[in-house]
């Protein structure tokens, strides 16, 4: 056994030095991968908080690609908003296929339908043709269109065969493309909870500042006129509003003045998000530090205190969005939105509005699939803007 | 206790007077009013209008007057429980609303129940096994609910539902039991029909309700006192509904006062879609035809209803939750 290093009992213990050199930096010296974390901004940090939740990253690029389609919806459609077919009215949708029956290869094509209406009940019989082969064409050029109402052009990155028509989506009662639709119709939609998202950040941040830089009266003011709005059912306070605007109005007022109703209505969460991180960063230690040296107000709201909530801001607006979308669409639905020539998903729904397209014409629904996934996009992005708001904790 | 019932009650009161301006304003805004447009109608299909009679009609009920005076005058029939006067049915609005009324709250309430049924095992499980294949799921299936439009939600269910059970389409209840007495078999076919509405409705709230379930319960799981509870023994379960449990209830209790508006609003635009006999397509019509009281007292109702849903949450609340209490009303 080997003695033991300490003395024995009562014994004073021995006195030791450590003879290598000492360099206190080193203690503070960090490897390379740390330096690289302690010495990130916070927005880098930030980023690398975000991309870790990757449903939310996954939901980024989902939306980045919609609102692609939206600037270029023009040549992504296969058609131009309002061409109709008169043949082909209520068409079921065509699959892509890319081998005919025989399993030869011909590239992506659909087959054509044969069409029959049945005197007996007068329903449109449309049968799908194997004979007919209609293969898809691709960079070509196809209906006329204006590109942001100003360029004249023909380009389309997909177009049907020549001379008969495809509906990938089907058709709809005038005979109109619903995908097309669809994509004309996102820019509305897509741009609707952008514009009554800036309405709803500008009067959260105003009402919101002032009840968190002021406190005290004014706090209180806000917040009762905060309850009281949350407290009204949101639904029924648009359909009110909604009622007020005249038919004789243009559609491009309409939906200016939809999305400033839906912007107005939906400002209470921001203002109570900015207030409360107001409250907060108000006591923080580098707040004081300003204070004490010298900084004016106006300084220490803009340098300090604003940069401090904006990822929160952001995040907050990101998941109100989906509301307004959902909003903008029940508005139309019960026809008290916007109208007929504006294309939007909601506009759109409303020819799927009773019970025989359901049984019928089940495709005229398909608009609610972008709303779905775009409002589902919206909440795991905000999801994962939130949880990379605060990168400190 | 009943100070802070007291005191929470009487706070009730500027807010309704708040929202009863609110509702006035807005159903004043429009142009015209519903003479205008009802003289309108009647010239449009040929008929010859009595300019006098139009003015005696539009005296007897105040049109004449200033806005403001009105206002009073609407809010004190209100206080009296005149509702005032539906011009496109020619009834007193008070007989008009009754029944719906009852519906409307009937539908919001079962709502609720079955939000809390769905939500309170879902949260409980999703908060146990965090992370795990089952919560993403979950997760997604509520998310799901919230993204899905609630009123084509209603029309598919209602398709499928004469499908597969041969329940007929729209309203609340079977053609044949509209405006007759309460029978058994009304209420069979009430019972046939309201677990629609009361379902698309409740898509919405309880995927909001499970993810504030959930988040609370797995910050009450990270505490001290469930691991010491953990440490002595207990299972698992026992040891999260014994404890963390009722904390997160608070939370789940407070959530009602943010669901009901939720919850009435869904209500509404199910009941357009489904057209049940409930205040949502009456609303919608009364504020397209400018029947101001109407609409009026239909606004007003369903805000004391929100209101009175958060009074409870909050009596409630004060109830499970000591701290609430002993503070006596006073809101932080």
């Amino acid at each position: 056994m080997k003695p033991s290093p300490l003395p024995p009992p009562n014994q004073p213990m021995g006195h030791y030095v450590n003879d290598a050199p000492f360099d206190p930096r080193t203690i503070e010296e960090m490897t390379p991968a740390q330096e690289r974390v302690y010495l990130a901004s916070q927005w880098r940090l930030m980023w690398w908080k975000f991309k870790r939740h990757k449903l939310a990253v996954i939901s980024a690029l989902f939306l980045g690609f919609v609102y692609f389609c939206v600037i270029f919806a023009g040549p992504i459609a296969p058609y131009a908003q309002d061409t109709r077919h008169v043949e082909h009215i209520y068409a079921p949708p065509q699959s892509v296929h890319l081998f005919d029956e025989n399993w030869n290869f011909i590239g992506p094509f659909v087959y054509g339908y044969d069409y029959k209406l049945n005197m007996e009940n007068l329903k449109r019989e449309y049968t799908v043709n194997t004979g007919k082969i209609q293969r898809l064409r691709f960079f070509c050029l196809g209906d006329t269109y204006r590109f942001w109402g100003l360029i004249e052009s023909r380009f389309h990155v997909m177009c049907p065969a020549e001379g008969e028509p495809t509906f990938l989506l089907g058709s709809d009662r005038l005979g109109r493309d619903v995908l097309s639709r669809i994509i004309y119709g996102a820019r509305v939609s897509m741009t609707i909870g952008l514009v009554g998202i800036t309405v709803a950040i500008i009067l959260g941040l105003f009402f919101g500042g002032l009840a968190g830089y002021f406190g005290g009266k004014v706090d209180m003011v806000v917040q009762r006129i905060i309850e009281v709005l949350q407290s009204i059912p949101s639904i029924p306070l648009w359909l009110s509003i909604a009622a007020l605007v005249p038919v004789t109005w243009s559609p491009l007022a309409v939906y200016f003045f939809i999305t400033i109703i839906l912007g107005l209505i939906d400002w209470t969460g921001l203002a109570r998000a900015v207030r409360s991180k107001l409250f907060s960063l108000r006591e923080e230690d580098y707040v004081l530090a300003a204070q004490l040296m010298g900084a004016s107000s106006g300084r220490i709201i803009s340098r300090h205190l604003v940069p401090g909530f904006t990822s929160h801001l952001i995040a907050a607006a990101s998941l109100s969005i989906p509301t307004m979308i959902l909003g903008e669409t029940a508005l139309s639905f019960l026809g008290l939105g916007l109208r007929a020539p504006i294309t939007s998903w909601g506009v759109l729904l409303q020819d799927a509005q009773n019970i025989n397209v359901v049984a019928l014409y089940p495709w005229l629904m398909f608009p609610v699939v972008p709303v779905i996934l775009v409002v589902l996009a919206f909440n795991f992005l905000g999801d994962g803007l939130r949880d990379a708001a605060d990168p400190y904790k | 206790m009943l100070i802070y019932i007291l005191r929470r009650a009487l706070l009730m009161i500027p807010t309704l007077a708040i929202i009863s301006v609110l509702v006035f304003t807005i159903i004043e805004l429009p142009p015209g009013d519903y003479f205008e447009s009802y003289v309108a109608e009647l010239e449009a299909a040929g008929e010859k209008v009595d300019k006098s009679q139009i003015e005696f009609l539009k005296q007897e009920y105040g049109f004449d007057r200033h806005p403001v005076e009105r206002y009073f005058y609407w809010v004190g029939g209100l206080l009296q429980g005149d509702l005032g006067y539906s011009f496109a049915y020619e009834l007193p609005v008070n007989k008009i609303i009754g029944d719906r009324l009852f519906f409307t709250i009937l539908i919001s309430f079962l709502t609720i129940i079955v939000t809390w049924m769905i939500a309170f095992p879902i949260g409980i499980y999703s908060a146990m096994h965090q992370y795990s294949w089952s919560d993403y799921g979950l997760t997604f299936v509520g998310l799901l609910g919230i993204a899905t439009p609630n009123f084509l939600l209603a029309l598919v269910m209602m398709y499928l539902a004469n499908v597969w059970f041969g329940t007929s389409i729209g309203g609340l209840m079977a053609q044949e039991y509209v405006n007759q007495p309460w029978s058994w078999g009304k209420f069979v076919s009430i019972l046939e029909h309201i677990w629609i509405p009361v379902i698309v409705i409740g898509t919405a709230g309880t995927a909001g309700m499970i993810r504030t379930l959930r988040a609370n319960l797995l910050d009450e799981l990270q505490k001290q006192y469930y691991r010491t509870a953990r440490a002595k023994g207990l299972s698992r379960t026992k040891a999260v509904t014994k404890y963390p449990l009722r904390m997160a209830l608070n939370f789940f209790v407070a959530d009602i006062g943010g669901i009901l508006p939720q919850i009435v609003s869904g209500a509404e635009i199910v009941a357009i879609v489904l057209s049940l006999e409930t205040t949502g397509p009456l609303l919608i019509s009364a504020l397209q035809s400018q029947d101001m009281y109407l609409a009026g007292s239909f606004l007003m109702f369903l805000a004391l209803l929100t209101v009175i849903g958060v009074l409870i949450s909050d009596i409630l609340l004060a109830v499970l939750d000591p701290r609430i209490r002993l503070a006596g009303g006073r809101t932080k």
